[in-house]
């Protein structure tokens, strides 16, 4: 089916316990907690969920216990990009620029099954899964998710940052997919590679 | 502070002996009472009009395409008709290939409290252009953008006939044809390049980069896309 | 504003008299040896203003367009001479969704589409059906149908009222709009499981009937909530900072209004009576007692005020409706459109059709159209279904109020200054996911 193995990665050893002593294991921590604890949230919302986000930072559930009360809406100044609703193509770019506009560390949560997949838009219009525009750390499927979920996902993103390490060079390197990389997949070969069942315009659902 | 507006009471026209607005109770599927319009435009207009019927209630007008103009206008100003409101402007495509698209205008007349659905249709061997009723309603503005969008119909007379809510290269098609696929006609990643490949910046259309000099400070390719006649800097 | 014109005295160099008989000024200026030279007047130049127009561009991605929608604006300083508007930012195809999906699978799709007004989108779009397929729901159904739109138009009119506060400034209000919001998810949850996607309605009844003790809910909360409303009143109507930031700005005249199709609070502010309760009443909604507050000044202010009045009114339907809230079932008994009980469905065969072909194929109408128009908090809501005899639509069309609302802002922006753009934005009460389906 044309499937050849990858091209071979460059696989780093990494042995945290000898590599990093004790200042930089403390250090570590130290910059990890105020990263998690202190996360400014960039509230890319567009449809309903945002409407959920915004219940989660009013009174009853009360995002500022997270230290995300300061919404930053811009970019340049946001730690967390919260895609919060359905994103279109005519969209796609947009969001694609802005999280190119936010610097490092930056981390990303697809809120709401429209985010992490298309949910019921399987059509002409949406991006199914904001993954496939941008690298995301946290789904949080529901439509729309409640509160408390997003919550959750939240102290996920939170343990995912605690579990970071400052040896780890990958992390926090901006992926981009040069066409000259073996990292980048035209997409005659994506079409390919998925067949027979993804691309869902080659698919046949019955009826649809 | 000035005194403000006078207040408009729909209804206005009928008198005060009319009865108040009741919820339609039973509604027929054919055969209800015939809006009074529409006696007044077979007598006004003759064969313009091609067939009236009842449906749930609601009177659809049939009129030939080329008279669409005419008669909405004859609606609106003739004051025994004053149907002041655009509600809709949109269209249909039915399932059999064959039949025409109908173009349909939902319209109501405040001062008489009227509903009246007007149709033409247009058959699709020939092109889709019907007139636009932008003159009469400003409403009409986007709802007609919003129909060419969709259906590829052009609204002759419309001051900015252009997509509304794809992009304006949009290339698939449009969208709610019955040709056209739920999913569209391109794969999934081929819509996810062209998709990005369109920078978010320069979406300016020539009418907003006329407006400012900023023409001079566009990059060159942008310039050149632009100089090359292409209606918006997408 | 510069001029360049510069009136000089100098010494003159000619007779001083010009053939009327005027003194003549000639600018003077000495050559190298003293001696005088008489050079003209530089012409008087009108700078070009033009040339000094910014175009900014506002959005799609910003915190105070609601939404994801695009306005450029050419500026001349600070004031708006052309506002161009761009949307589509939130297109999701519900439309041709619409086609491909039975008349109940098309319920779940409205209540995403609008997304403030779940409930009452949901009420419109089975309204439609339920003329399309020629059903009479019950008179139970009718009143929770009643109740469910209008806990869906505060809950609509509390975020606007959030929102707006949040764009001229005030941040409290919203926390107080959100915390009553709060109490109607509450209560939505109790009834039918989801905040703020209930999707309440299906074809020919409800999705369930209300719970034991919700009624108990809903009066505490008709008695509570007026409060907050005083309270935001009380902080804001007569507040010198949001009167002065909120009048005279995007005024529309009645005439205006109705010619480019403006509907619901916006086109009550300017002065035209036009509620669609009231004028093509549905569900019984002339034998409630209530009033359509309508404004004279078809500014921002005004639509502040209608919208706030129409909490109140809400209130009271619901409070009427609660009383007269009838014994019996939510559904109607046709078994063309509504699920048999699952033990008839299991053990009669005429039941077990029907349900299968129901589940399998969705609930049929005859062919023909409809629409019917409801009163949506942002204006007038119609969803015009066509039938070709099948279960699924031939066209869907959803008329969006906030769609034709925005078409307007052009209009009212022009000569105002950047910040009323975003009073008067707010002021339109828009929902991207309505505006772009």
């Amino acid at each position: 089916m044309g499937l050849t193995p990858r091209p071979e990665h460059r696989v780093v050893e990494y042995n945290p316990t000898s590599q990093e002593g004790w200042v930089a294991t403390k250090l570590e921590f130290l910059v990890n907690w105020g990263r998690a604890n202190s996360l400014w949230p960039m509230p890319f919302g567009t449809a309903c969920c945002a409407i959920e986000f915004m219940a989660t930072a009013a009174s009853r559930f009360d995002l500022a216990r997270f230290g995300m009360e300061r919404m930053s809406f811009s970019p340049r100044q946001a730690d967390v990009l919260i895609c919060a609703g359905r994103v279109p193509f005519k969209l796609a770019p947009v969001i694609r620029r802005i999280w190119q506009q936010m610097p490092q560390p930056k981390w990303a949560i697809a809120m709401g099954a429209c985010a992490s997949s298309g949910n019921i838009f399987d059509n002409y219009a949406v991006v199914q899964g904001i993954d496939t525009i941008i690298p995301v750390d946290v789904y949080v499927p529901g439509c729309p998710p409640r509160p408390e979920g997003l919550m959750y996902g939240i102290t996920l993103l939170q343990q995912k940052v605690m579990r970071e390490r400052m040896s780890d060079q990958v992390i926090r390197a901006e992926m981009e997919p040069d066409p000259k990389s073996k990292l980048y997949i035209p997409p005659p070969v994506i079409d390919e590679l998925s067949e027979p069942f993804g691309n869902s315009v080659h698919q046949t659902r019955s009826g649809l | 502070m000035s005194d403000g507006f006078e207040i408009q009471y729909p209804g206005s026209a009928l008198g005060n002996a009319a009865p108040a607005p009741v919820t339609p109770r039973n509604v027929a599927n054919r055969g209800g009472e015939q809006n009074a319009s529409a006696a007044a435009l077979r007598q006004q207009f003759g064969d313009a009009i091609a067939r009236v019927e009842v449906v749930w209630g609601v009177t659809n007008v049939y009129v030939r395409p080329e008279r669409v103009l005419d008669v909405v206008r004859w609606l609106h100003d003739d004051s025994s008709q004053r149907y002041d409101y655009l509600s809709d402007v949109t269209a249909v495509e039915y399932r059999d290939l064959e039949a025409p698209i109908e173009v349909v205008w939902h319209l109501r007349s405040l001062p008489f409290r009227r509903e009246l659905r007007l149709k033409a249709q247009l058959p699709k061997n020939e092109p889709l252009e019907i007139a636009s009723v932008w003159s009469i309603y400003k409403g009409a503005d986007w709802l007609e953008r919003e129909c060419f969008d969709m259906f590829g119909i052009r609204f002759v007379g419309h001051p900015d006939l252009r997509r509304i809510l794809m992009w304006e290269q949009y290339r698939e098609g449009f969208p709610l044809r019955k040709d056209f696929p739920l999913r569209g006609r391109f794969s999934r990643a081929e819509q996810l390049r062209q998709a990005l490949a369109a920078n978010p910046e320069a979406r300016y259309s020539m009418e907003e980069l006329s407006i400012a000099d900023a023409f001079e400070d566009l990059p060159t390719d942008m310039r050149k896309r632009l100089k090359g006649g292409e209606r918006t800097g997408e | 504003m510069a001029t360049q014109k510069r009136t000089v005295e100098v010494a003159l160099s000619t007779t001083g008299v010009d053939a009327q008989g005027r003194p003549q000024r000639v600018p003077l200026v000495t050559a190298d040896d003293g001696s005088p030279i008489a050079v003209e007047a530089p012409p008087m130049v009108e700078p070009d203003l033009a040339g000094e127009h910014m175009l900014i561009n506002i959005g799609p991605q910003h915190p105070a367009t609601h939404g994801v929608l695009r306005l450029v604006l050419e500026l001349d300083g600070e004031t708006v001479v052309r506002c161009i508007p761009h949307i589509g930012y939130l297109h999701c195809g519900f439309e041709k969704l619409g086609e491909y999906r039975q008349y109940n699978q098309i319920l779940p799709l409205t209540d995403r589409e609008d997304y403030l007004n779940a409930m009452g989108n949901n009420v419109g779009c089975a309204m439609s059906a339920e003329r399309l397929f020629g059903i009479e729901i019950t008179e139970r159904c009718k009143v929770l149908r009643v109740i469910a739109c209008e806990l869906s138009r505060i809950a609509s009119h509390l975020v606007w009222l959030g929102t707006t506060c949040i764009d001229i400034g005030a941040f409290t209000p919203f926390l107080w709009a959100f915390q009553q919001r709060e109490y109607i998810y509450d209560l939505i949850e109790s009834w039918v499981g989801a905040r703020l996607t209930p999707t309440i309605t299906r074809v020919g009844g409800l999705a369930a009937d209300i719970p034991d003790g919700w009624m108990t809910k809903l009066q505490k909360f008709t008695t509570d909530f007026p409060a907050t409303v005083e309270e935001i009143d009380k902080m804001l109507t007569k507040n010198g900072i949001w009167v002065g930031r909120t009048i005279g700005l995007g005024v529309m005249t009645p005439d205006e209004a109705i010619n480019w199709g403006l509907s619901g609070p916006m086109l009550r502010a300017s002065g035209v009576a036009y509620d669609v309760r009231k004028d093509f009443p549905y569900y019984d909604y002339e034998t409630y007692d209530f009033d359509v507050p309508v404004g004279t000044n078809g500014d921002v202010y005004d639509r502040y005020l209608v919208r706030m009045e129409e909490m109140r009114q809400s209130v009271r339907i619901i409070e009427q409706a609660a009383k007269r809230l009838p014994d019996g079932p939510i559904n109607v008994d046709d078994p063309r459109v509504i699920l048999p009980n699952k033990s008839k469905a299991t053990s009669e065969m005429e039941s077990m059709i029907h349900h299968f072909k129901l589940v399998m194929e969705g609930p049929r109408p005859p062919l023909g159209e409809a629409y019917v128009a409801m009163e949506s908090p942002k204006g007038e809501k119609g969803y015009y279904m066509v039938s070709d005899g099948t279960s699924k639509p031939v066209r869907w069309r959803i008329r969006p109020p906030s769609f034709v609302n925005l078409a307007a802002i052009p209009k009212m922006v022009e000569g105002h200054l950047l910040s009323d753009v975003i009073a008067i934005n707010a002021s339109i009460d828009i929902v991207m996911g309505e505006i772009d389906r």
